[in-house]
């Protein structure tokens, strides 16, 4: 693998980690399957897109976090209000960003950024200009890595975590889980959107169908963190979530390289997923099989 | 101090498996009055502290709670003024997080949730010499997390969460049922010196007899949904566990197999 392709895997990887951040929020933290990331996503890129064309693409991501959490409110009153369950709740909004989304790329499927000014550019002229799309997004993952490591450690953010943990406690502490979970999701969409309004001006367009399988590719990624750098503290579970979006993006660029296909990253994709989520259950199954092969031989053992 | 006036309660309105689990229900809890109840399975017992902690709405009646008609509030809200620990040692407490983060969340109650540090060294100070009051050593373990606890220390944390604050009520729901017999045994002790201590206005639901006679200063027997007895004072005093049980065969016109309302430990 060149140095270019390795370098280019790690700074989408650093831009994905932020949306991983979002789905560790909703899947881990709240413990609620929001679908809800693969409209966001896109929400936040259409978002940065046009204002980035427009001439603005500092106003891009910072409104991209306003959309993004606004999206997560619709999905938490769907579910905390209307009784939709999660899963649902966040595909219902997910259909509905398609929509929202063309509107806002003013009816174009794509937005081309091409000679465009991003805030990738805003190093231009300083002597670490070309490493500017590794400094930026490195800037602003780990910025929100410590704001979100620091708001779990508040007394708003032990609910926040505790409503995933056990909601019937929370509500018995006088907390309205109604509330957490707003604004948990709202916390968490923010991010991915934030990590889409980057992608967007990464890779000079917004696709209005860019965001599918994201949710997904988040979840892969906090697997992979989960199962490599382990749990044990809040921060290093933080930390295992970036490091998890890293590695899944170098094990895609990897397998790009020994000649996979673009077009079957999404099979992939599913393939890892599914794989680590059916690891305890395989390795149940294993010792379930040994054991009876171990009566087995003991039986034989005992006649002989 | 609680008021409870001509409750009702009816799952399933309507359908073929309708259910009247509170039938006119009237009831008064004075300041520091420790009340135990007792009843049979599906007698209502659960259904009425889930009426007044506010996970079930009331259909009919009034609930006020130190002159604060609470009927209609929210769970959550209520639970700014009631303090719970219930059957299932899993439900009081968060078992991802730690000792102190459990006690910190719980010394919150009623208090606005900001965004200021989740937990003061104040406030561990405080912590680590109520826990050690406990007698069980989670005064050392207040960094772990409460997945690692057993049934019984995790019913011992919960009661101290559900009172650290002082709540104008104390909801216990079969706390000790899952216990084994010793632990649930401390467990009650520590109910018993906690609600003395801060005098407590307290129902405790037991399927013990002999615990619902000793334990507190007054004894409620119920059954499908209403109140068939009120013991306090002298009368209490004088009961034993075989007269209860024949005025219950007596009140209930059912006859009690020795299920678990029998059970002693
Ligand atoms: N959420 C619910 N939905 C429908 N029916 C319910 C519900 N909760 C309780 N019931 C019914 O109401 C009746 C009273 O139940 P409750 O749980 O209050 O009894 P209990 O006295 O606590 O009994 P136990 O000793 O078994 O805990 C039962 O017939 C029960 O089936
Ligand atoms: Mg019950």
């Amino acid at each position: 693998m060149t140095v270019m392709a390795l370098q280019g895997s790690l700074e989408l990887g650093i831009i994905y980690a932020i949306m991983a951040l979002g789905v560790f929020i909703s899947f881990r933290t709240l413990n609620m399957p929001d679908l809800t990331v693969d409209g966001s996503f896109v929400l936040g890129a259409a978002v940065s897109a046009m204002l980035c064309s427009q001439g603005r693409p500092l106003a891009g991501p910072l409104l991209a976090i306003i959309a993004g959490s606004l999206a997560g409110c619709v999905t938490a009153l769907l579910h905390t209000k209307l009784k939709i369950q999660p899963l649902l709740a966040g595909i219902l909004v997910m259909l509905g960003l398609y929509s929202v989304n063309l509107r806002v790329m003013d009816n174009r499927a794509n937005i081309p950024l091409i000679n465009k000014t991003t805030v990738f550019h805003l190093l231009q002229g300083t002597p670490v200009e070309t490493y500017a799309k590794l400094i930026i997004p490195s800037a602003i993952l780990l910025l929100v890595l410590v704001l979100l490591f620091l708001f779990l450690k508040t007394k708003l953010g032990f609910v926040l975590r505790a409503t995933g943990d056990n909601d019937q406690m929370v509500r018995a502490v006088g907390v309205n889980t109604d509330s957490t979970i707003l604004i948990g999701l709202a916390l968490a969409n923010a991010f991915v959107s934030l990590s889409g309004a980057l992608i967007a001006q990464y890779q000079s367009f917004a696709d209005v169908s860019m965001g599918i399988g994201m949710v997904i590719i988040g979840l892969a990624s906090v697997i992979i963190g989960e199962v490599i750098f382990g749990t044990r503290t809040l921060l290093r579970r933080l930390v295992a979530v970036v490091l998890g979006a890293i590695l899944y993006r170098l094990v895609i660029a990897i397998a790009l390289e020994l000649g996979m296909p673009p077009t079957d990253l999404k099979l992939v994709s599913a393939l890892i997923v599914t794989l680590a989520l059916s690891m305890s259950a395989i390795k149940e199954g294993l010792y379930s099989i040994q054991k009876r092969f171990n009566a087995m031989n003991r039986a034989r053992g005992g006649s002989a | 101090m609680l008021k409870i006036e001509a409750v009702s309660k009816t799952f399933a309105k309507g359908s073929i498996n309708e259910r009247r689990a509170l039938d006119n229900i009237n009831l008064s809890l004075d300041k520091g009055e420790f009340v135990t109840i007792i009843g049979g399975n599906g007698a209502g017992k659960s259904t009425l502290l889930n009426c007044i902690a506010g996970v079930h709405e009331i259909d009919q009646g009034r609930i006020w709670l130190d002159n604060v008609d609470i009927s209609f509030y929210p769970e959550y809200k209520r639970s700014r003024y009631i303090g719970r620990v219930f059957q299932d040692p899993m439900l009081g407490t968060a078992f991802d997080m730690t000792i102190e983060e459990n006690l910190a969340m719980a010394y919150a109650r009623g208090k606005p949730r900001g965004l200021r540090p989740g937990i003061n060294k104040r406030e561990i100070r405080l912590f680590r010499e109520r826990l050690a009051l406990l007698g069980l050593g989670l005064e050392d373990r207040m960094k772990q997390k409460v997945g690692l606890l057993s049934g019984g220390q995790r019913q011992a944390l919960t009661l101290l969460m559900a009172t650290i604050t002082e709540p104008k009520l104390l909801l216990l729901d079969e706390h000790t049922a899952a216990l084994d017999p010793s632990i649930a045994k401390k467990v009650l002790q520590l109910t018993r010196e906690i609600v003395a201590e801060h005098q407590l206005c307290t129902i405790m639901v037991t399927h013990n007899m002999k615990a619902a006679l000793e334990y507190g200063m007054r004894t409620i027997m119920m059954h499908e949904g209403r109140i068939i007895l009120d013991l306090e004072g002298k009368e209490r005093e004088a009961m034993t566990v075989e007269r209860l049980i024949e005025q219950f065969e007596n009140r209930s016109g059912v006859e009690l197999d020795s299920d678990r309302l029998l059970l002693s430990q």
